[in-house]
Parts: C-alpha cells; sequence; structure tokens
C-alpha cells in the first residue's frame, strides 16, 4: 500500500481493509506515535467540512506532523481561478501526503494522477468517502469482535448517501446481510441490489421502521434531507417515519450498536445517547484511530 | 437503370475505405468520432439506405484513407456492428469489425454533472461496460453513462 493514493473504497482489496484496522487498533493502544516527525501534510478543504478536517487533524497532530492547508476554497487560490491540476502539482512540491475534500466527483481521482505525493480523499462530491468506510468498518469490528456475518441494517438516504454504499461494497467482503430501510424515494438503487445479486447475498427491503430490528447487530442510521425529494409533500409525509427512538430499542439483541456517520439532526433522538446501544460518537473517536492508521500505511511508516 | 441507381449510391473506390453497416441514426457520431469532418479526402455518404438487418442504415466510403484498429474501435459506441472494407486498386483487399474497446478516453461526455471532467480541463476516460447496448462507467467520479445519455465530444 506504500505511496498508494486512497481515493476510493474500490482501490483497496480485503486484505488492505484487514491491514488498516489492526493497526487502527495499535493507534487506540498507543495515539500518540511520532511517525510523522519532519514530515509535512497538506489538508486541502476545497469545501468546508470541519467534522472531517478536525479528525485528520487530530490524527496527523497525534503522529507529530505538521499541517499546511486551507478550509475551505475561498481562501485558496482556487478562488482564482487555478485548476485543480496547478494547485495540486504546486501542493505536492512542498508535502510528503495530500489530504483533500473537494465538491466535484472524480476531483481527487484526477488529483491522484498528478500528483507525485499520495492523495488521500477525504470526500469528494457524493462519490466517495473511503476513510469513513475504513472507520465504520473499524467501529464495526471492534464492536462486534468480527466483520463475518453480521446483520447490517441501512437507514435513511440509502439512495444518495454515499456512506451507506461504500460499507455496501466493503462489507460484502465478509458475507453481511442487510436491510435496507428507506421511504420510496430514496431506495437503494438497482446497482447495487445487482451487485449483491452477483455475490449471492442476502438483502430485504422496507419502508416501515418500527419492529424490524430485532436481529439486527448494526443500525446504520442517515440523515433525510429535504433537498433530495422532488415533492415537498413526500418529504414532509416521511420526515418523521425514520426516526430512531428509544423505545424503539427493546428487544434488540444486546450486541446491537446504532452507528451514524453525523452530523446528526433529528434521525436519532436525543434520549437514544445515553444508551448503551448509542455508538456514534465513539465511532467518531475511532475515525482519529482509523485515519492515523491509513496515513502511516501509505507512508510506509507502519 | 437498376445500374444507374446502384452507381448513384455506391460509386466505384480505387483506395480507401468503405464503412457499411452503421444504424442509420449514428452516421454522423460515425463522421464525428473518425474526425471525417476535417478531412480533404473524397468521401460519399449514404444516409437512411435500406438495409434488411438494421431497416435503415448508413455507409460511408472515403478515399485514399485506412484507419488503424484502434480508430475503428472508438466507433464501437455508436455502430458496434460497423463493417469496414478495404479498398485497393478497386478490389476489396481486406475486412475489417469494430472490437468494443475496454476502455475509451476523450470521445464521450460524462453525464455526471457534477463529475470534474465537466467542469476542468481533463480528458474523459471510462471502463466500457459491454452488455447489449454498451454504458460507460466514468474512470474519476465513477458514474454510469447508458447509451440514452451518451454525447461525444
Amino acid at each position: 500500500m506504500k505511496n498508494k493514493s486512497l481515493v476510493s473504497i474500490n482501490d483497496f482489496t480485503k486484505d488492505d481493509y484487514l491491514r488498516i484496522l489492526e493497526l487502527a487498533k495499535e493507534f487506540e493502544k498507543d495515539p500518540n506515535q511520532n511517525l510523522l516527525d519532519g514530515k509535512v501534510v497538506a489538508s486541502l478543504f476545497f469545501e468546508p467540512s470541519t467534522r472531517t478536517k478536525l479528525s485528520f487533524d487530530t490524527a496527523i497532530n497525534r503522529l507529530g506532523g505538521r499541517i499546511i492547508g486551507f478550509s475551505d476554497a475561498s481562501s485558496s487560490s482556487t478562488s482564482k481561478g487555478e485548476s485543480l491540476k496547478d494547485t495540486i502539482m504546486t501542493v505536492a512540491n512542498y508535502a510528503d501526503l495530500i489530504v483533500m475534500r473537494h465538491p466535484l466527483e472524480g476531483s481527487a481521482r484526477l488529483a491522484s494522477e498528478v500528483s507525485q505525493v499520495p492523495i488521500i480523499n477525504a470526500g469528494d462530491g457524493a462519490n466517495q468517502h473511503p476513510t469513513q468506510t475504513l472507520l465504520d468498518l473499524y467501529s464495526i469490528q471492534k464492536t462486534q469482535g468480527t466483520l463475518e456475518n453480521l446483520n447490517i441494517f441501512l437507514v435513511g438516504d440509502l439512495k444518495y448517501g454515499r456512506t451507506v454504499h461504500s460499507l455496501l461494497i466493503a462489507m460484502s467482503e465478509f458475507n453481511a446481510t442487510f436491510n435496507f430501510v428507506s421511504p420510496p424515494e430514496l431506495r437503494i438503487p438497482d446497482e447495487y441490489k445487482q451487485f449483491l445479486d452477483n455475490k449471492g447475498l442476502k438483502y430485504y427491503e422496507h419502508t416501515d421502521f418500527e419492529g424490524i430490528m430485532h436481529n439486527a447487530d448494526i443500525v446504520y442510521m442517515t440523515r433525510v434531507q429535504r433537498e433530495r425529494f422532488s415533492d415537498p409533500m413526500e418529504y414532509e409525509k416521511v420526515k418523521n417515519v425514520y426516526v430512531l427512538k428509544r423505545d424503539m430499542l427493546e428487544g434488540t439483541k444486546d450486541n446491537m450498536k446504532i452507528l451514524h456517520p453525523l452530523p446528526r439532526v433529528n434521525e436519532i433522538s436525543e434520549d437514544v445517547d445515553t444508551s448503551d446501544q448509542a455508538y456514534y460518537f465513539p465511532q467518531a473517536l475511532n475515525g482519529v484511530y482509523a485515519r492515523q492508521a491509513i496515513i502511516a500505511s501509505i507512508l510506509g511508516l507502519k | 437503370m437498376k445500374n444507374e441507381k446502384k452507381q448513384l449510391l455506391v460509386s466505384a473506390l480505387e483506395n480507401g475505405t468503405v464503412i457499411d453497416h452503421i444504424p442509420a441514426k449514428s452516421l454522423f457520431k460515425v463522421i464525428s468520432i473518425l474526425g471525417l469532418d476535417h478531412v480533404d479526402n473524397q468521401m460519399t455518404l449514404g444516409g437512411n439506405l435500406n438495409s434488411q438487418r438494421y431497416g435503415k442504415k448508413a455507409i460511408i466510403k472515403i478515399s485514399e484513407k485506412f484507419f488503424e484498429q484502434d480508430d475503428i474501435n472508438k466507433i464501437a459506441l455508436v455502430a458496434p456492428e460497423a463493417k469496414l472494407n478495404v479498398i485497393r486498386h478497386y478490389e476489396v483487399v481486406e475486412k475489417k469489425e469494430v472490437q468494443v474497446p475496454a476502455e475509451i478516453a476523450g470521445i464521450a461526455k460524462c453525464v455526471n454533472p457534477k463529475c470534474i471532467t465537466n467542469h476542468q480541463n481533463v480528458t474523459t476516460k471510462f471502463a466500457v461496460i459491454p452488455k447489449d447496448e454498451i454504458s460507460l462507467k466514468c474512470h474519476y467520479c465513477e458514474k454510469i453513462t447508458d447509451q440514452e445519455h451518451l454525447e461525444l465530444l
């Protein structure tokens, strides 16, 4: 994996995932390691994403690296009309690694083709956000003790949610069963169902959310956003349907954990937060370890 | 009378290439992909000709022009069943078929409005997904452009 960019979850194999998760476990035990001493990491956020940026910044700081960059495009030369290619070719001169977030899809792939240093994609539009997927995998493995043979519930916006799509691709390597819970307008796209059919994996689709989670190992919640609906009436009808409430946890398995890529709006009631099954805040912390593992692995430091 | 008609449609070519079995609606796309709208060679185009196989087909006859296999494969998107006859001294000396390439670059436009290739100066690149109707998976944004949304550059 050394010097290999991480652009898409499809770039890594099952062995690559497992190696990263193994490393993440090491960083969780011992987060402050001076592996990036003397290294400079460029953090280029062409669109703001405070949460992801803070997580990467923390990972880099805990590894003892230095950070250059910007947190939104208006403070970069992009606002003067510089092309992405030129920005990347310039910054690649200065840094040992580039972490980038960009609103356009495919931007990270393009960057990886023009850069002499590896690129980590921290999100390219609605396309890919592979470090999120790896932290999700780490959270699942950590809470379940395994990634194999789990029953995964994916809830909310399954049509546009890139985290959901990438997680599905990754978990398909581990014989998962999937339950898709969404309003009809935001159903999982056919191409993913075909993908699961080809792999011979089981999946079930639901439009009702109550009373179906008794055999769930992981419930992965996502936000149903108003702007995804062509008909505002449809949104009004479903906006409160895909909300996880405390009483819905009754009768679920003890090992079941609730994940969410955050930020949450109203799709998980706040009274769920104190449940032992709520795992979304520890999940965010796992993101730091997963990103430390990815950086160390790509730079060949581990 | 019959002969005269035939001559009008398909005048004899001394040296060059005949591209036959082009779906009628794809004639101008083939011309554009092969860049025939920018050459000085003599050319005869036949459009909406009756064909037993397609209903309507098109044909291009171009003088003193010979194509490499790579060039021919570029028209796989719009005329996968086209046949090329290479003519020398009025004789067909070689027949070539279109082979669907695994990858194409710089011919088609990605359907995704948020794809980087639609905003910056980047040559498009696609993996070709061979099915009944070819579709393209963008190398950059990973979205699929199907035949219905196919737009050539």
